[in-house]
């Protein structure tokens, strides 16, 4: 249960990161930080205490201790997922940078006015 | 039933031709992709003459267990096709736009890669009948609409699309955490099987707590009120055919229809729900049509109406009576037509006078006297004017709330109604009417292929008003809103079959 609050305690964090951060590069670290922690809580659904490898090897009655495997699929997906939108964030930020010399979102809004 | 197969297959192979031989192709490219879409209006026409629904396929050939089926799974029903249809079919007339609109891009393939992409990703949101592929083709259409919003690359569009990407982000984490929970909480990922499932356990109030987190990450994607921030600011930098897809296509097929998906058919539309969903469309129609009528930027005053016009169906749908559901649908099928035309002839105002400022601008009655026109027709449907599609699907919603015993909230939409038409007057006055003022970058009219698509949706605004005759909304609407109304008891149908 522990692990379950700190996982979102880690979501939360990322949360406060996105909400109050000026700064584009924390704002993007805040996304990365949300999303390291969903990983970690789909993992931690998956998970058995002192399971084995999801791998079918014949021995008898082996799927009781196994972890779901399900999760951790889900997992590399949304890992895949995370890498191109932070990719996207990351290259955009570049551009930003190019046209506007500050990363900072409150100098970047005012610029429009 | 292997055509389903085609909406995936077709833009995806599509997409991947014109970035590999692009090259070659680049000036039918635009062309290419207006046939790829017209060939799944087609096969959606198709589907609807000679199917029984609903039709559940299991991707991969992997034996269901208990009639669950393992891994990717598509469901098609009427809701599913009635969206399908209207994707489709604006992406055909986005399509043909853009080859007499974006031709001062460079790089055009890419753009029509992208759409394409778009498409796909709605095609797949659409027909998802579990919970990881919906999330998986949810970031394909959310990704190809980033870089579509900030094609042109301007200073405006980079940050637009920043601050949409940022906002869609975090709704995606907070819809990936919904759906761990409920994978947590049912131990499968296949919507009807979760359906089943929560059905026999006691309310619980981890579902309540998933339905907010839901509500909140697909709000996100729909702009329904307090989640709307990104729009005005990601659907006015966007060029003009993207804006008209995003805005009259993609906010309710990545935000409206998942919502129904998962409240009416996996959580169950009762206890607060309803309410919930009533009140966020109500202060979404109102404040969305008063901060419409305070802009100056023509595309920004659209992009607000697109908010308060999505607060319109969500109060229809949020109902939950049979009309209410048929009233909701039928208004997201004339604003998809409606709005879209409008961007469309923002476009073209954007692109005689160079600038977005209503302020600068003035008497395009006399230089643009056939944008003037398909502007008149869409703005009386979309504000809801007689005898416009837009008249009826707004009559439809405020006669459903009198039905439910909401007579506050039908007047509540008749005043919006007269909101939105006083803000489509703005634009009238302040750009067509009155001297000419403002300098002009040319004088010309819209392009052949502009004005066939605008044309198209013109009468398309005054056709769509039909679907009010009983014989036809019973044909067209109702097989959509029947998959509603029969709620959590559909997803066990599925499992039947």
């Amino acid at each position: 249960m522990i692990l379950y609050l700190l996982t979102f305690l880690l979501f939360g964090i990322g949360l406060y990161g996105v909400w109050t951060k000026r700064h584009l590069i924390r704002v993007i670290m805040g996304l990365i930080i949300m999303e390291t922690a969903m990983n970690l809580f789909l993992v931690l659904i998956g998970y058995r205490h002192a399971g084995v490898a999801p791998i079918l090897t014949g021995s008898h009655n082996e799927t009781a201790t196994m972890v779901d495997p399900i999760p951790q699929a889900l997992v590399l997906t949304a890992i895949v997922i995370g890498l191109a939108t932070t990719a996207l964030l990351l290259a955009f930020s570049v551009r930003i940078y190019a046209k506007y010399k500050t990363l900072d979102l409150d100098k970047i809004r005012n610029l429009r006015g | 039933m292997s055509e389903i197969a085609l909406y995936f297959v077709m833009p995806l192979a599509t997409a991947l031709l014109l970035v590999l031989f692009g090259h070659w192709i680049e000036r039918w490219a635009g062309a290419i992709v207006s046939a790829v879409f017209l060939l799944l209006t087609a096969v959606t026409v198709h589907l609807w003459m000679g199917v029984d629904f609903p039709v559940s396929i299991a991707v991969g050939g992997w034996t269901p267990i208990d009639g669950v089926p393992l891994g990717i799974h598509w469901v098609m029903d009427g809701l599913a096709l009635l969206m399908l249809g209207v994707i489709n079919l604006i992406g055909v007339v986005v399509a043909v736009y853009s080859i007499g609109s974006m031709v001062k891009f460079t790089k055009l393939r890419k753009y029509y890669a992208l759409l394409l992409l778009l498409g796909l990703g709605m095609n797949g949101v659409i027909l998802a009948g579990d919970f990881f592929t919906l999330y998986v083709f949810l970031e394909i259409s959310a990704i190809s609409s980033y870089i579509l919003v900030a094609f042109d690359r301007g200073a405006e569009a980079m940050e637009a699309s920043l601050k949409y990407q940022v906002l869609g982000g975090t709704a995606s984490m907070l819809i990936l955490m919904g759906i761990a929970l409920i994978y947590r909480l049912t131990g499968t990922l296949n919507m009807a099987d979760a359906a089943r499932v929560l059905l026999g356990m006691k309310a619980a109030p981890t579902v309540q707590f998933v339905g907010v987190l839901f509500l909140a990450g697909f709000g996100v994607k729909a702009a329904i009120m307090p989640f709307h921030a990104w729009l005005p600011d990601a659907h006015p930098a966007a060029p003009a055919p993207v804006s008209a897809l995003l805005s009259g296509v993609v906010v309710k097929v990545l935000g409206i229809y998942p919502l129904c998906r998962i409240f009416f058919h996996v959580i169950g539309f009762q206890g607060v729900w309803p309410e919930v969903w009533i009140v966020l469309g109500g202060v979404s129609l109102m404040a969305g049509n008063i901060l419409a009528l305070a802009q100056w930027d023509i595309k920004r005053l659209l992009a607000y109406c697109s908010v308060s016009q999505i607060g319109y169906i969500f109060l229809a749908l949020g109902l939950g009576t049979p009309l209410g559901l048929v009233a909701g649908l039928f208004h997201l099928v004339t604003h998809a037509v409606g709005k879209a035309l409008l961007f469309f002839n923002a476009g073209v105002i954007v692109h005689v006078a160079g600038n977005r400022d209503m302020r600068a601008l003035g008497g395009m009655a006399t230089q643009l006297p056939f944008t003037r026109r398909t502007y008149l027709i869409s703005a009386f449907s979309v504000a809801g004017l007689p005898p416009f599609a837009g008249f009826w699907s707004k009559l439809f919603i405020i006669v459903a709330c009198v039905e439910a015993g909401r007579p506050f909230w039908g007047i509540w939409a008749a005043i919006g109604s007269m909101l939105t038409l006083a803000a489509f007057l703005k634009i009238q006055k302040h750009v067509f009417a009155g001297e000419v003022q403002g300098k002009r970058l040319y004088v010309h009219e819209a392009v052949f292929s502009r004005k066939v698509s605008m044309v198209f949706l013109a009468v398309l605004c005054v056709l769509l008003g039909f679907l009010a005759i009983p014989a036809l909304y019973q044909q067209i609407l109702s097989p959509a809103s029947e998959v509603l109304i029969q709620g959590v008891s559909a997803s066990l149908e599925i499992l039947r079959q």
